[in-house]
């Protein structure tokens, strides 16, 4: 069942990459994509596919999308302002954040949105804590500055992954 | 169509631009890597979503787009294990930085 997915998933992929319907091209294709199924197969990531099916998940992953696109773009200009800045404004640190998601799949999309959103890179994850780099650190409260971080994002990632 | 996608590739290189700046004007490693990852990435993003409306529903644009993703999840992957590694590595934080939890967790 994994195989199969990821088989269709590098399938369409190719077939998009190349945007080319000749039968030469799909032999190609499905040629590349076994081989990466025997590959990486066993790598693929999703363990439940009862959870692919329920649509209540995109849905939240589409507001996700144009929150993290909003943050993302807020983050930009935050560093731009940060490094435009003749005195450059910056307390630079790495704090420690509590975070309550179980599967890795949801940790490593927390720690990628992370890594994207205002002046904060994800150092190290290990159990349950997330270690963050950040540029500006605002306040010494724990509890504040992990709602800073991560709590925009964690909400919605629990209800697309969990 | 091609005005917008002229607009996006100007505000690329923009950002791109702006991502060199930070990458010689912030002090240490870390700080370095929080403006290339961010500006360079949004900006390249940009660049390629303007080739997207350049070129219309074609070849090139649909590659385009394919490319914004696997940049998004390269870049975040790539600044991660950077800053991973520069720590173990024992590259210091730099003069201005206030807070350091990470070292307590590197003991045990």
């Amino acid at each position: 069942m994994k195989y199969i997915a990821l088989f269709i998933i590098a399938l369409l992929f190719w077939l998009l990459l190349t945007f080319n319907l000749s039968i030469s091209n799909i032999v190609v294709g499905i040629v590349a994509a076994v081989a990466t199924c025997i590959l990486f197969g066993k790598h693929f990531a999703v363990t439940s596919f009862s959870k692919l099916l329920q649509p209540q998940r995109y849905f939240w992953f589409v507001v996700y999308l144009i929150i993290f696109i909003w943050e993302c773009l807020k983050a930009n200009f935050e560093v731009a302002y940060r490094v435009l800045h003749p005195a450059m404004p910056i307390k630079p640190g790495i704090v420690k954040i509590k975070i309550d998601l179980k599967t890795d799949i949801a940790k490593t999309t927390l720690a990628n949105s992370i890594t994207m959103t205002p002046g904060t890179i994800t150092v190290d994850i290990i159990d349950e804590y997330i270690y963050v780099h950040w540029i500006y650190i605002s306040t010494d409260n724990p509890e504040e500055y992990s709602q800073k971080v991560s709590g925009r994002f964690e909400k919605y990632i629990k209800k697309i992954f969990e | 169509m091609e005005i917008i996608g002229f607009i996006l590739i100007c505000l690329g290189i923009l950002f791109n631009f702006f991502g060199c700046i930070g990458l010689i004007r912030l002090p240490d490693v870390y700080n370095r890597l929080q403006s290339s990852t961010k500006c360079v990435t949004l900006g390249t993003c940009s660049i390629l979503l303007g080739v997207l409306f350049y070129t219309g529903i074609e070849g090139a644009g649909i590659r385009a787009l394919i490319a914004i993703p696997l940049l998004f999840f390269g870049a975040t992957v790539a600044a991660h294990a950077l800053v991973k590694g520069a720590y173990i590595f024992g590259v210091k934080l730099g003069d201005k930085s206030v807070k350091d939890d990470y070292k307590d967790a590197e003991k045990s």
